[in-house]
């Protein structure tokens, strides 16, 4: 799903990333761990191209989304992204926030398709006009029944319009979460996503969390949740300067780490 | 104080009887005309400089406009409004062989000047709002465009509405320097009055007063609206 090749990054003189390849597959749950600096929030911000490559290349929809020719705008549609301070639209309601992009994206679409047949009917274009069914009422009622279903999935329904500033560190991740899950992503990076939250409140965004995986969603995830990673990961991959140092299953991961970098990081953090 | 009294009245026979208050109300309405579309046209001119200055510079083309712009609001914030009027009045018409009315020069210019000093304050604005925003516009596959209109944009002017009140009230009492041009506006207006009896006094302190209440009025319409767009602000 995700074919990362050589990926490097540096900001300025300093190199943060220094060659990354790896696979990532559909289905899979890929938990990215390591001492803060070692590059690990970088390598998923690279993914989405939140962070432009320095150079190698990330095959993602048969495209190599770091040239940066492509348009990226398409693939983050099909790539979710959840961040450690939400970032939320603060100037929106609940449900405005999660409606936004699937009503951008279809309204985008209706214009492009007016379009090609208006050029079709000057004769400035071959083909014949594709009949427009939809109208952006049409577009917005739709997206509106789908945000409602997922806030009831998530039992936030009576929130809909409020503001996010009037929820909870927990409530705004998890309405993040399923604000990404309203483009029907193919795979969704989550960056620390409980890292800024109350204690009391991270059990409720793994949870969530938890189901997605169950419910066979791709995920990358970057965290310090050692229980999460145990639990729910297919693959753990432990990163350290700039590299990928070992990349295993959670029971060897956990039980019999190969490197001694990895053990020592291991025994800081599991006491 | 009698012979105050007596100017007093003097004016408002003028103002009254004998159709003085025709020449206020078209300068009242000439001078608001002014300073209202020469806001509007800033608010654009200046938002679309300050989306340009803060785009990252990846491309030349970018980097062109952002040039461009910086020269721009360095025209237009080193030299001062009456210059320009008279630069666009005087040289930039006849050079291009145009006519224009002296109001709506007026209002060209109070709006390529205020689009300079907009753009700042609407810079200003959009670095004041959290990038994370931006990020989660991007995350989700709306354009920069799109993201910067949609989200970024209505928090910064959330943010810089008491600034741009100011910038307003500062377009009102410049448009004081119309009459250069020849466009009549309040100042104009008074000093006709005046010039009728050759008693300046009491037109001039009339003239100071509806200046001070179009001002307070100003001030009450930004606090209606900054009531109304910290509404997301406090939560429900």
């Amino acid at each position: 799903m995700i074919e990362v090749v050589n990926l490097r990054k540096s900001f300025g003189d300093n190199e943060v990333l220094k060659g990354i390849t790896t696979t990532i597959k559909k289905g899979e749950k890929v938990v990215v761990i390591g001492p803060s600096g070692s590059g690990k929030s970088t390598f998923l911000r690279c993914l989405n191209c939140m962070e432009d490559p320095t150079s190698g290349s990330i095959i993602f929809g048969g495209e190599d989304i770091a040239n940066p020719k492509v348009d990226i705008n398409i693939h983050r549609q099909k790539m979710g992204m959840v961040f450690q301070h939400f970032n939320l639209f603060n100037n929106k309601t609940v449900i405005e926030n999660i409606m936004m992009a699937p009503v951008y994206v279809a309204k985008k679409k209706l214009k492009m398709q007016k379009r090609s047949n208006l050029l079709i009917r000057l004769h400035l274009k071959k083909g014949t006009p594709v009949p427009v069914t939809a109208t952006v009422a049409q577009i917005k009622s739709q997206a509106r029944e789908k945000a409602t279903e997922l806030l009831k999935r998530i039992g936030l329904e009576e929130k809909a319009d409020a503001y996010p500033s009037s929820l909870s560190g927990g409530q705004k991740q998890r309405v993040a979460i399923i604000r990404s899950l309203a483009m029907d992503p193919d795979v969704i990076l989550f960056d620390e996503p409980t890292s800024a939250l109350d204690p009391e409140m991270v059990g409720e965004v793994l949870e969530l969390m938890k189901d997605l995986a169950e419910q066979g969603m791709t995920m990358v995830v970057v965290t310090h949740e050692m229980g999460f990673a145990k639990e729910v990961a297919t693959r753990v991959v432990f990163m350290d300067e700039g590299r990928m140092i070992e990349e295993s299953s959670p029971d060897e991961f956990f039980t019999n780490p190969k490197t001694e970098r990895c053990k020592d990081f291991l025994s800081k953090v599991l006491v | 104080m009698n012979g105050f009294m007596f100017k007093v009245e003097k004016f408002f026979d003028i103002l009254l009887n004998k159709g003085g208050y025709k020449e206020v109300l078209e300068g009242l309405q000439n001078t608001m005309i002014i300073a209202v579309a020469g806001l509007l046209i800033g608010i654009v001119i200046g938002t679309l400089i300050a989306t340009v200055r803060v785009m990252p510079k990846y491309k030349a083309a970018v980097r062109v406009l952002d040039k461009f712009c910086s020269f721009y609001v360095g025209l237009f914030r080193g030299t001062p409004m009456v210059v320009q009027l008279l630069v666009f009045y005087y040289v930039m018409l006849p050079l291009l062989e145009l006519k224009m009315s002296s109001v709506l020069v007026a209002i060209t210019v109070f709006g390529l000047n205020s689009g300079a000093y907009i753009s700042e304050i609407m810079r200003g604005g959009i670095l004041s709002v959290d990038p994370g925003q931006m990020e989660g516009g991007r995350s989700v596959g709306l354009s920069y465009g799109t993201t910067m209109l949609k989200i970024v944009i209505p928090q910064a002017v959330k943010n810089i509405l008491p600034t741009m009140g100011n910038e307003f009230i500062a377009l009102v009492k410049e448009t004081s320097v119309v009459s250069f041009v020849g466009a009549k506006d309040l100042y104009l207006a008074f000093q006709s009055i005046g010039s009728g009896t050759y008693e300046f006094m009491v037109p001039y302190l009339a003239m100071a007063i509806i200046y001070i209440i179009i001002v307070c009025i100003i001030t009450l319409l930004i606090k209606i609206m900054e009531r109304r767009l910290r509404k997301s602000d406090r939560g429900r």
